[in-house]
């Protein structure tokens, strides 16, 4: 009895789970009152039958161009990941230096689409824009997480070598090969984020499937983005049959041919860009009293109105968020729903996660008229699909028992209490990635921080954009570091996705 | 040291185009699908008339083609009034060239969705205050710098505090379709744009309607890099403004669209760089 009791308490964490739950939703009640969701009166009707209409009649005139813009796609994609897997794998070994964290939290801190436009002054419309942008946010991600996948293997075989084997062998012989097939799994659920990250990188201009995406939807012509929409969930739904690790230098390689040309800049503006373009005057001056008060009244001004509303959306997306997952995790699992309705419940996932927010967001927008709303359910629509399918993933390999019970059952009282710490340990990964999005919904009249940044960028005022980008990345860290305290608490494994 | 390396592979891999080409880009403002199409036609149409290699490379924000420009990515571009003047204060000696017919008086439609019960008028329309705004691209002229000029000179405050909530639709036929839908209720649009969809029946009269015309200011030009004679060769700025002015096919003007292209200089701007600089968007240390 008491050996029953006690393994009860050191197993039972139901109890945290439950109270950070609560806490949650409580929390986003409170921000209700505050966040900026009224409705407008609207009559979308006319628009939104256009849409239907281009949906069901998909339809792209230069076939030339779309290939070239799908290859600069899956290019981008592949050739950044491969670098960073690389860079990162190198990297978590140096996890324990505090350098190569905080090189790993401010990078991936950063959403790509500030990466691109950071790069852009500096590269032009270029490949190495579209690589760095999606590059440097990966190294951080690869670093951290396969440190993390690294640190949770046995350390026995380590413990069988002689004390002279060097540290670099007994990384590559004892925690590398066990940890191989976790990596791989990860990488794979990463390129596929690439594929995403590459294309919506074509929203500032590069010439990926986004740039030509943005450019219909933008212009009303809706068949045309229904065939390039379509043509994204096919790329995205078929990598598990031509992503093999045999035939991925092939596609290295291949990839570089792919990647878009670009025209030639003169001179170098890296150097004036991080000496000159992002610091006031003042500083640049020397003025260090005028430089605190610039940087007092940005902060003032835009950094902390633009800090309330991003965590306000935030906070109402992550809850929302976790609401929609497990509604709609069901759907792709096995154990759960039949294999005709799974296979329309993967579809629907596929498409809820590839669908870019900010289409989300425009759909919605003219739905609910201008507020929050819209880009609370277009992040929770985005992140749930996503969740909900690593969840699905996840709930397949649980074993049942022979007298398990069937239909709501089953989902009520077996599998969902079972994935929960897992869905929770997903959602709170997820949180500083909603955070990261929620910032970028500028079109929407909400002055989240990604409208003030993006707003600095069109004034060309980079000095202002730089000052907020830092913010940004620094309230990401924030988030980060408690997601990871509660994490701790509620006694979730630091299991990773895929 | 790795990461240097790094760099100048990634850097060696960009650098593959040719340096002595003549690229230029034009500000993504209107019916973006064929842009490629028709500059494309444009870019031969250069190449014939110069006798150096003229390309055209697509961008998608206005900040885009400034950048480019300053970065010597592209020495010729299609600006807008706010966008030319900040590209040609970034590059010394840099010339506007050409403008359309149509920019010298250029204009802005404030327009309303119907439901506002708002009417058209000669004076200001002072009942859109309180009224929901989107503007259309935060860097555009008739999207943005004139009518926020407009409407802070008339109601003698920051849109912000003029409207219930403001927006940036990105685009000025987006801004057409969300005030048409009722998703704002009030907008601001470029004239030409708002005729040409009103023209191709994308506009329901009976959902949106225009409530107020700014007056007349330039807009558009060619602006070009100050440093072009010394690299094309000598001359080669007055071949490229005579090739300009000299474009009289209707298919090529229809790019633009443009009825003609007349010449203009950078005192032409003088006005959209005062009024840049009077609502603070064209000041460098605000």
């Amino acid at each position: 009895m008491p050996a029953e009791k006690s393994a009860q308490r050191q197993f039972s964490s139901g109890r945290r789970l439950a109270f950070v739950s609560l806490l949650f939703v409580i929390c986003a009640f409170c921000c209700v009152p505050f966040a900026d969701i009224a409705i407008a009166q609207s009559e979308p009707g006319r628009e939104l039958l256009r849409m239907l209409q281009g949906l069901f009649s998909p339809h792209w005139q230069d076939i030339g161009g779309l290939l070239s813009a799908l290859g600069s796609t899956v290019a981008f994609a592949l050739l950044a990941v491969a670098l960073a897997a690389v860079l990162g794998l190198g990297l978590a070994f140096l996890f324990h230096w505090r350098l190569v964290r905080i090189f790993a939290a401010s990078t991936r801190a950063v959403h790509e689409i500030f990466w691109g436009l950071i790069f852009m002054q500096i590269y032009g419309l270029s490949a190495t824009t579209g690589l760095l942008a999606i590059l440097i946010p990966y190294i951080g991600i690869f670093t951290k997480v396969y440190a993390e996948i690294i640190q949770q293997q046995s350390r026995i075989p380590a413990s069988t070598l002689s004390p002279q084997t060097p540290l670099l062998s007994r990384y590559l012989y004892t925690l590398l090969p066990q940890s191989w097939a976790q990596i791989q799994s990860y990488t794979r659920y990463r390129f596929e984020c690439a594929l995403r990250s590459s294309a919506i990188l074509g929203f500032i201009g590069l010439p990926t499937l986004g740039f030509h995406l943005e450019t219909a939807f933008k212009q009303g012509d809706y068949s045309e983005a229904a065939a390039l929409l379509l043509i994204f969930y096919m790329l995205i739904a078929s990598i598990k049959y031509w992503l093999k690790v045999r035939l991925i230098p092939v596609y290295l390689i291949v990839a570089v041919f792919l990647l878009p040309d670009s025209p030639a800049m003169g001179g170098s503006y890296f150097w004036q860009f991080i000496s000159q373009d992002i610091w006031p005057r003042a500083v640049l001056e020397g003025q260090w009293g005028d430089a605190l008060n610039w940087y007092q009244k940005q902060f003032m001004q835009l950094a902390l109105p633009g800090i309330g509303q991003t965590l306000l959306l935030t906070q109402l997306a992550l809850v929302l968020t976790g609401l929609l997952t497990l509604l709609f995790y069901p759907w792709g699992s096995r154990l759960l729903v039949g294999k005709k309705l799974r296979l329309g419940g993967a579809g629907f996932l596929l498409v809820m996660r590839s669908t870019p927010e900010m289409m989300l967001a425009f759909i919605l927008l003219l739905v609910f008229g201008p507020s929050g709303l819209p880009a609370v359910i277009a992040l929770a629509v985005h992140n749930a699909g996503l969740i909900a399918y690593l969840i699905a993933r996840y709930s397949e390999v649980l074993t049942l028992p022979p007298d398990a019970p069937r239909g709501f059952n089953r989902y009520f009282y077996n599998i969902t209490p079972r994935i929960y710490p897992q869905f929770l340990a997903l959602l709170f990964y997820r949180w500083e990635v909603i955070l990261r999005e929620s910032a970028i919904m500028g079109i929407l009249g909400i002055s989240t921080l990604g409208f003030y940044i993006d707003s600095a960028f069109e004034d060309m005022h980079f000095d202002k954009a730089f000052f907020l980008i830092v913010i940004t990345a620094l309230l990401n860290v924030l988030v980060d570091m408690l997601s990871r305290r509660i994490r701790q608490y509620c006694q979730l494994q630091e299991q990773q996705p895929g | 040291m790795f990461k240097k390396l790094l760099a100048a592979t990634l850097l060696l891999a960009s650098f593959s185009a040719l340096a002595d080409t003549f690229t230029f880009t034009a500000i993504p403002d209107e019916d973006e699908a064929r842009l490629q199409e028709r500059f494309n036609k444009v870019a031969t149409y250069l190449t014939a008339q110069l006798g150096v290699e003229v390309k055209y490379i697509p961008v998608k924000s206005y900040v885009a083609a400034v950048t480019a420009f300053r970065n010597d990515q592209v020495q010729l571009a299609w600006f807008g009034g706010l966008s030319g003047v900040r590209a040609r204060r970034l590059v010394p000696g840099s010339e506007a060239l050409a403008q359309g017919y149509e920019d010298q008086f250029f204009k802005t439609y404030i327009i309303a969705n119907t439901s506002t019960g708002l009417k058209a008028s000669d004076k200001f329309p002072v009942g859109i205050a309180g009224k929901t705004f989107t503007f259309g691209s935060k860097g555009s002229t008739s999207g943005r710098l004139m009518p926020e000029y407009y409407i802070r000179e008339n109601l003698h405050k920051v849109p912000q505090d003029v409207f219930s909530r403001v927006g940036f639709s990105g685009d000025h036929s987006r801004t057409i379709a969300q005030v048409q839908s009722g998703a704002y209720q009030v907008g601001a649009v470029n004239y030409k744009v708002w005729e040409t969809e009103l023209a191709e029946g994308k506009v329901d009269p009976a959902k949106v309607t225009v409530l107020w015309s700014t007056p007349a200011y330039p807009d558009y030009q060619w602006s070009i890099r100050g440093d072009a004679d010394k690299r094309y060769g000598k001359g080669f700025t007055a071949k490229v403004r005579a090739a300009l002015l000299n474009m009289k096919d209707k298919d090529l003007l229809a790019s633009f669209p443009r009825e003609s292209f007349v010449p203009a200089s950078n005192n032409d701007y003088a006005p959209i760089e005062k009024t840049g600089a009077a609502i603070g968007i064209l000041d460098d240390n605000d």
